[in-house]
């Protein structure tokens, strides 16, 4: 099994923050963060499941990878590392595959 | 234990030179392949992955003879290479589909599908309606003017086919070396003697299964090889949830989720980048297709070069100036990923030459 990896905020000088929710609950967040260290600070290091393996998350941080992608606000599948955190943000981590309509 | 004297040199490490070179250890040959870099252009990385029979060979009932077996050998083959390699190539055989959005494009495609199955009688096929291709593929357009379904078709990873390959190969004794380019190749007194950077080979047999670097290599050997660059450029798409039971030409989906959406074919010398008009053209035929793909993201795109033989056919040969040298090339090294194991390895190990490959030799390019 791959193993959960533990992240820790280093210090550093405090910023403004903003709330956004993850599936619903409300976390406060540094406004200078992406999505994905959102996420990240609050344990969700696997966002998204793929249709032959385990669940996958934030990988490159770079926008590259496109492991990370969860649904922000309307949008489904959005980079989570390429988009910064605003207040009010819906981040919704899918438990299915995205079906095309 | 790296072998610099084998029975058999095979000059390139592709999806054509890796089939050649499996095949040619199962023949109990010694074999080393020599491979480029990592940054070379292989054409291995720009395929759609289809084991496509329909359409092949309209011109030459040789050629789909040719196809039609490597497409038939291809399940045994595919489990073959699981077993040896531990690695699934995905290889599925339920049918495929080219589609047609005019009418007369239809018609055109319907006749040459005819002139096919009076080649190779075992060809099967249907031509379809919209509708008739949406029980295929429910998410097609019904706007489309149809398409033509034949249970012959169907696909592969193409990746992990080069990947199964290699681990085959050097699973069973195989001497893979890469970064090592082929500079220069002597004969003398029936051995070859081959340059690379850092390195000298020496065997009596040398295959020239380098792709476009054939063009080059050939002529060492008293060989002709004339390839052509022709670029496809590729999208691929997030992975969504299957909708795509049949792969198409120029749309399919991967066991993965993702969709590969192809395809063009670019005279523009040895440039395997990307053209935002190209891939823009792709899209609209694409969306034309399965609208539903409107709204799918693009996650990266990519343009490789493939092989082009003067009449498209493959070019099988063995040199009679330097008896021993073969040259092997086609465009769909995929689909004859089976053949090139089973038909031309045992010929190029010395075994008769099956009369089918006559008609691929290099002597029908001179002038």
């Amino acid at each position: 099994m791959a193993p959960v990896l533990a992240f820790e905020r280093l210090p550093c000088v405090d910023g403004e923050v903003v709330t956004i929710t993850i599936n619903g609950r409300a976390h406060e967040v540094d406004a200078r963060w992406t999505v994905a260290a959102a996420l990240i600070a609050h344990g969700h290091t696997r966002c998204r499941c793929t249709p032959a393996g385990p669940a996958r998350g934030p990988f490159c941080m770079s926008g590259v990878c496109f492991e990370c992608l969860v649904d922000i606000d309307d949008t489904p599948n959005r980079q989570a590392c390429m988009t910064p955190v605003a207040e009010g943000m819906q981040v919704v981590l899918r438990q299915d595959l995205r079906v095309l309509a | 234990m790296k072998e610099l004297h084998p029975d058999v040199v095979v000059v390139g490490g592709g999806l054509v030179g890796l089939a050649i070179a499996e095949g040619l250890l199962r023949q109990k040959l010694r074999v080393t392949v020599c491979d480029e870099g990592d940054r070379a252009f292989r054409a291995s990385r720009g395929n759609f992955g289809l084991v496509w029979v329909q359409g092949k060979g309209v011109n030459s009932a040789p050629y789909a003879r040719l196809t039609s077996c490597s497409a038939q050998r291809w399940p045994d083959y595919a489990r073959q290479l699981q077993r040896d390699s531990g690695i699934d190539p995905g290889h599925t055989r339920r049918g495929g589909l080219s589609l047609c959005l005019e009418a007369d494009e239809l018609a055109e495609k319907a006749a040459a599908m005819a002139t096919l199955k009076r080649h190779t009688p075992g060809f099967d096929y249907e031509v379809l309606d919209a509708a008739g291709v949406r029980r295929f593929l429910p998410s097609a357009s019904p706007d489309i003017a149809g398409g033509i379904f034949s249970p012959q078709d169907g696909h592969v990873n193409p990746l992990q086919t080069l990947h199964a390959l290699l681990t085959s190969f050097e699973a069973q004794g195989g001497t893979y070396l890469p970064s090592c380019s082929v500079d220069d190749i002597q004969y003398q007194a029936g051995a070859f003697s081959l340059t690379a950077p850092g390195k000298c080979l020496q065997s009596a047999r040398v295959v020239l299964a380098a792709g476009l670097g054939n063009a080059r290599l050939a002529p060492l050997v008293g060989l002709h090889a004339p390839v052509v660059p022709v670029r496809g450029q590729v999208m691929i798409t997030e992975r969504v949830a299957p909708f795509l039971a049949y792969p198409t030409t120029s749309v399919r989906q991967t066991g993965e989720g993702t969709v590969q959406i192809g395809d063009s074919q670019e005279r523009v010398g040895l440039d395997d980048g990307t053209l935002p008009e190209t891939l823009a053209a792709m899209a609209r035929r694409a969306t034309a297709l399965f609208p539903l793909l409107r709204s799918a993201q693009v996650v990266r795109t990519w343009g490789a070069l493939r092989i082009m033989t003067p009449d498209g056919l493959p070019l099988y040969e063995e040199s009679r100036s330097c008896p021993g040298a073969f040259v092997a090339t086609c465009h769909s090294g995929v689909t004859l990923a089976a053949a090139h194991s089973e038909i031309i390895a045992p010929w190029i190990a010395g075994h008769a030459s099956p009369t089918l490959l006559e008609t691929f030799d290099g002597a029908r390019f001179s002038v």
